[in-house]
């Protein structure tokens, strides 16, 4: 579904966004440790949106559109649930406006 | 073994290539390492670059500084609801060099910034991760990067790596590496035309406009802040991390919410969205800093905590460059001294506590909590919106009331207990005195 404000939905406000998308992901969730978690702060924190709950009780994500704030794993509760680091070298976000 | 250089400095943003500026003037080689494909594309900030470090190291910096305005006129908005309080204060003096504070793009601002290190020697090596440290018996003697055969030697590492700093953390010095300490700021850019800019915000040429929001963010502990470009306006808000994960808002949403307040909507209203992004921000302040000096080892600017969220003053560029410049010049003075352990590099902290990196956390330690406290947050922006909307409302025939009159009334309407204001009140006098 796509959710809108301001006539602007949320997959064009990251269209905004340049990525250079690496081919291995830099973030890796454990989803048996998300199973256990009821917060699931990641979902709500993430200014990208790349953190989806399941309704099995795990977490779907995705790398591509990182931001890379780190926000994702200092949030989360459960411990080593997600392992984050920086994508390689010039990949990842190439922001010109911040 | 011998080094490859005599100081790796990781991360190219205002913290290392200063740091790499002042290392490679200093006479030692130098090289610069940046996970970006340049230097400012991974950064993002909430608006003021103020330049006096600047003046230290860069003759007549403004000459060839990619600024977008010279901030003139600086406002501080306390808002509520519907309502706003809003403290405006503009002087033509900081638009004449050496002014107090620009705005800038950091993919702009930090690769000029690189440059003036690679123009006094240093190595500037882009698209490089930084993967971790080379130790030896504790000590630091390198990185490791994810380039084939990657393994960097030197004397002294500057780690300058932004504020997940990953080097700090492998290094140990991070005791207490929190959420509590940590916000995460997002914004929008929106495209106007320059004279609809200088309409809205009432400044001509290169002059800009700085808002500061206090109570921008309604049930998560945060604020707002809006400036100006030449050509755009940038609109964000910055949330306490756990605050934003409790309230399960989403980040996006708030800015909305901001957009749309009646003290902001006309200053925004049909700009173009050029760019969404997002960043986390160390706003602790003194209590969540790390060690910043360990054997082999310095750690600057947001790797280092060292972001200034003290309510009127939000500054943290100056912060890196003011520590930066410390620890390059620390670096080159230890590896002359030839004692790069953590006792030689200890002039770094000595050269922090003397200046305004050190000092201003020190005398504004505790402003971060307060700012960031519940009654700040939610209930003094109302209590001073009641407060001054009964002062300005005219109840002919009824006589005005009294001062003291409308304070009690207004504090108990919102719930506010005078204790706490004094308590508040005082802890914010003792810190700005």
């Amino acid at each position: 579904m796509t959710e809108r404000y301001d006539g602007v939905s949320f997959e064009d406000r990251m269209a905004t966004v340049q990525f250079s998308v690496a081919d291995t992901a830099h973030i890796v969730v454990d989803g048996d440790k998300c199973q256990g978690c009821t917060t699931k702060a990641c979902v709500s924190v993430c200014p990208a949106k790349l953190f989806v709950p399941l309704s099995s009780g795990g977490v779907l994500f995705n790398y591509e559109q990182c931001f890379e704030c780190g926000s994702c794993y200092v949030v989360c509760n459960e411990a080593g649930a997600i392992s984050w680091s920086y994508p390689e070298g010039g990949k990842g976000v190439v922001l010109r406006h911040g | 073994m011998a080094e490859d250089f005599d100081v790796i400095v990781v991360g190219a943003g205002p913290a290392g290539s200063m740091a790499a500026l002042a290392a490679a003037r200093g006479g030692w080689s130098v090289c610069l390492i940046e996970r970006g494909p340049f230097p400012g594309s991974k950064n993002m900030y909430g608006g003021v670059v103020y330049p006096r470090i600047l003046d230290q190291v860069i003759d007549r910096w403004w000459e060839d500084v990619p600024v977008q305005r010279f901030i003139t006129r600086r406002q501080t908005m306390v808002m509520e609801s519907d309502r706003a309080l809003t403290v405006d204060y503009r002087t033509a003096a900081w638009g004449a060099p050496p002014y107090n504070g620009l705005t800038t793009y950091r993919s702009d601002f930090d690769r000029w910034l690189a440059t003036k290190a690679t123009e006094a020697g240093a190595t500037l090596v882009c698209s490089t991760t930084v993967t971790g440290l080379l130790l030896e018996h504790d000590r630091v003697v390198g990185v490791r990067t994810d380039r084939p055969e990657g393994e960097l030697r030197a004397k002294v590492v500057i780690a300058c790596d932004g504020v997940n700093s990953f080097l700090a953390k492998e290094a140990g010095l991070y005791a207490n590496f929190s959420a509590d300490h940590l916000t995460l700021g997002v914004k929008e850019v929106l495209r106007f035309d320059p004279a609809t800019i200088e309409e809205r915000f009432g400044v001509t040429g290169r002059e800009g406009c700085d808002i500061e929001i206090l109570g921008a963010t309604p049930g998560v502990l945060g604020g707002g802040f809006c400036y100006t470009n030449y050509d755009t306006v940038a609109i964000g808000i910055i949330a306490k991390l756990p605050s934003l994960a409790a309230a399960k808002v989403r980040p996006e949403d708030l800015i909305a919410n901001l957009k749309a307040h009646p003290a902001i909507e006309p200053l925004v209203r049909g700009g173009e969205l050029v760019e969404y992004n997002a960043h986390m921000i160390p706003e602790g302040g003194l209590k969540a800093m790390p060690q910043v000096v360990t054997d082999g080892m310095v750690v600057c600017g947001d790797a280092a905590h060292l972001t200034l969220a003290a309510g009127i003053w939000l500054e943290g560029v100056n912060f890196a460059m003011g520590s930066g410049l410390a620890a390059g010049e620390a670096a080159a003075e230890a590896i002359s001294a030839g004692d790069w352990t953590a006792a030689g590099l200890g002039v770094y902290r000595t050269k922090i506590n003397s200046t305004f990196v050190l000092k201003d956390h020190e005398k504004l330690q505790h402003i971060p909590e307060l700012v960031l406290s519940e009654r700040v947050q939610f209930a003094y922006p109302a209590l001073i919106c009641d407060l001054v909307e009964e002062l300005f409302t005219v109840r002919n025939p009824t006589p005005k009331p009294g001062g003291i009159k409308v304070l009690l009334d207004k504090a108990r309407a919102n719930d506010v207990k005078l204790r706490h204001l004094a308590i508040d009140g005082l802890k914010a006098l003792r810190s700005f005195r």
